[in-house]
């Protein structure tokens, strides 16, 4: 219940971070937060020789508003971003799912980014950021890419960063006007990962009808899952009643849990019907911004 | 795996004490202070995060001394439980509260809740039982039922300059 022996490493720069993460790939371990990996040193699950703490790294602790929405950099803690009334203002679903992540002492440490580099299967973040259709950008010695969260998530614990890069942070373009966001999740325990997680956001027009949603599951899959049949179910309809029974089937049936000790696989594929139902409703209640203006 | 352990310093400010100490890399923070500082006082329960005996306050955050690393601490100020008061046999509002309330049996646990509502007390006021049991969620305690914790929080939660 102690970590390996390893070489530790606090780079000041995000240049010297890639120069030892390049030097020691495969045997070097990004530590951030903290809250995902030292559980595994501890436990020895993961032994890597080379730690790279890149919690001195300048500039990276600041949301940046960009041209198009927000890019949250490396070492945002998930207690920051779910106390940035501008970041929960512009993406409301984030400080909902943040509410249910761990507790606030594990927030504290946590990073959203980190979070998403973990890629737990259960994990609410990476739901969240799939489902804003956020974009990872990711730093190597080759110079630095950008990632769709779509194609970042690959299977459980497995995303699409290489051993020798750094995920400097993701952007999360503003949601257009008439968007509504929710966030549902059931776990056993306050504070657990979920059984099962629905993210989502709808854009209605002035007449109330989906014209844009994303729909996206946590915990019922290798990675994020993107509910698309229930997606189709409510595009170009209005969130009236049956429009929601009907997306509520279409979700239950397209997701394919596995079972496990806390959880069947049928239990798991109702709770996906179930949330998807509740974060539909919360989205049907509220009146789009856009709305509003043309009343 | 290296076949030696790395010693690395470590500057820290621990309850208004500061250290300059030389330790091993992969010592964690609960360990350091445990076993370099003596302040046995937080305790270590799963080491893995999720039972919260080992809570303490970093620069003004309650965090879990078993996920961080004693080097990340460098340039830190740390508060234990041992340092909620300037004198050993005082108590602070909060841990009085506790006492009277009952919401100590064993005590394993005590000085992880003490560090995680102290710290949530600084931020806030605490004035409903929701509000309560949210802020010891993320305390694992095997006695008591959390009742008297509820019941001491309420107490002392309403006014906040006390902490």
């Amino acid at each position: 219940m102690k970590p390996g022996r390893f070489t530790y490493h606090a780079p000041r720069s995000v240049d010297e971070a890639l120069a030892v993460l390049g030097q020691h790939a495969g045997d070097a371990k990004v530590l951030a937060g903290g809250q995902s990996l030292v559980p595994l040193l501890n436990f020895r699950v993961a032994e890597p020789g080379h730690l790279v703490d890149v919690n001195r790294l300048p500039g990276l602790s600041e949301p940046v508003r960009t041209a198009t929405g927000w890019h949250v950099p490396a070492l945002v803690r998930q207690r920051a971003v779910e106390r940035s009334a501008a970041l929960t203002g512009a993406f409301p679903l984030l400080g909902r799912a943040l509410h249910e992540v761990a507790h606030p002492q594990i927030r504290n440490r946590g990073t959203l980014c980190g979070s998403l580099a973990h890629a737990d299967a259960a994990a609410e973040l990476p739901a969240v950021v799939t489902a804003l259709d956020g974009r990872l950008r990711i730093a190597s010695p080759r110079g630095e890419r950008t990632v769709a969260a779509a194609d970042f998530f690959v299977f459980h614990l497995t995303t699409a960063l290489e051993d020798d890069e750094l995920l400097l942070g993701v952007d999360l373009d503003d949601l257009p006007a008439g968007t509504t966001t929710s966030f549902h999740e059931f776990a056993g325990r306050r504070g657990d990962f979920a059984l099962a997680a629905v993210a989502g956001q709808a854009t209605r027009d002035t007449r109330g009808v989906v014209t844009r949603c994303r729909l996206v599951a946590a915990g019922v899959a290798g990675t994020p899952l993107r509910l698309r049949a229930a997606e189709d179910v409510l595009l170009g309809a209005r969130l009236d009643d049956s429009a929601l029974a009907a997306a509520t089937r279409a979700a239950a049936r397209e997701a394919r849990p596995t079972g496990d000790v806390h959880a069947s696989a049928g239990y798991r594929r109702d709770l996906v019907g179930t949330l998807t139902r509740r974060v539909l409703a919360d989205i049907a209640a509220a009146v789009p911004t856009e709305e509003l203006t043309h009343a | 795996m290296p076949d030696q352990d790395e010693p690395v310093w470590v500057d820290t400010t621990v309850n208004g004490v500061r250290h300059e100490e030389v330790v091993d890399a992969r010592t964690t923070l609960a360990d350091f202070l445990r076993g370099r500082l003596r302040l046995t006082g937080t305790h270590v329960g799963c080491e893995h995060g999720v039972c919260g005996a080992c809570t303490v306050i970093v620069d003004g955050a309650a965090v879990r001394s078993c996920l961080m690393l004693a080097v990340q601490a460098d340039g830190a100020v740390v508060e234990t439980v041992e340092g909620l008061t300037d004198d050993p046999g005082d108590l602070t509002p909060l841990q009085d509260a506790f006492s009277r309330h009952h919401a100590v049996q064993c005590g394993f646990c005590t000085s992880g809740f003490l560090m995680s509502t102290t710290a949530a007390l600084r931020e806030g006021p605490v004035t409903d039982e929701a509000q309560a049991r949210d802020v010891l969620s993320g305390n694992i305690c095997r006695c008591t039922g959390y009742t008297g914790m509820v019941a001491a929080l309420l107490e002392v939660g309403g006014t906040r300059d006390d902490h």
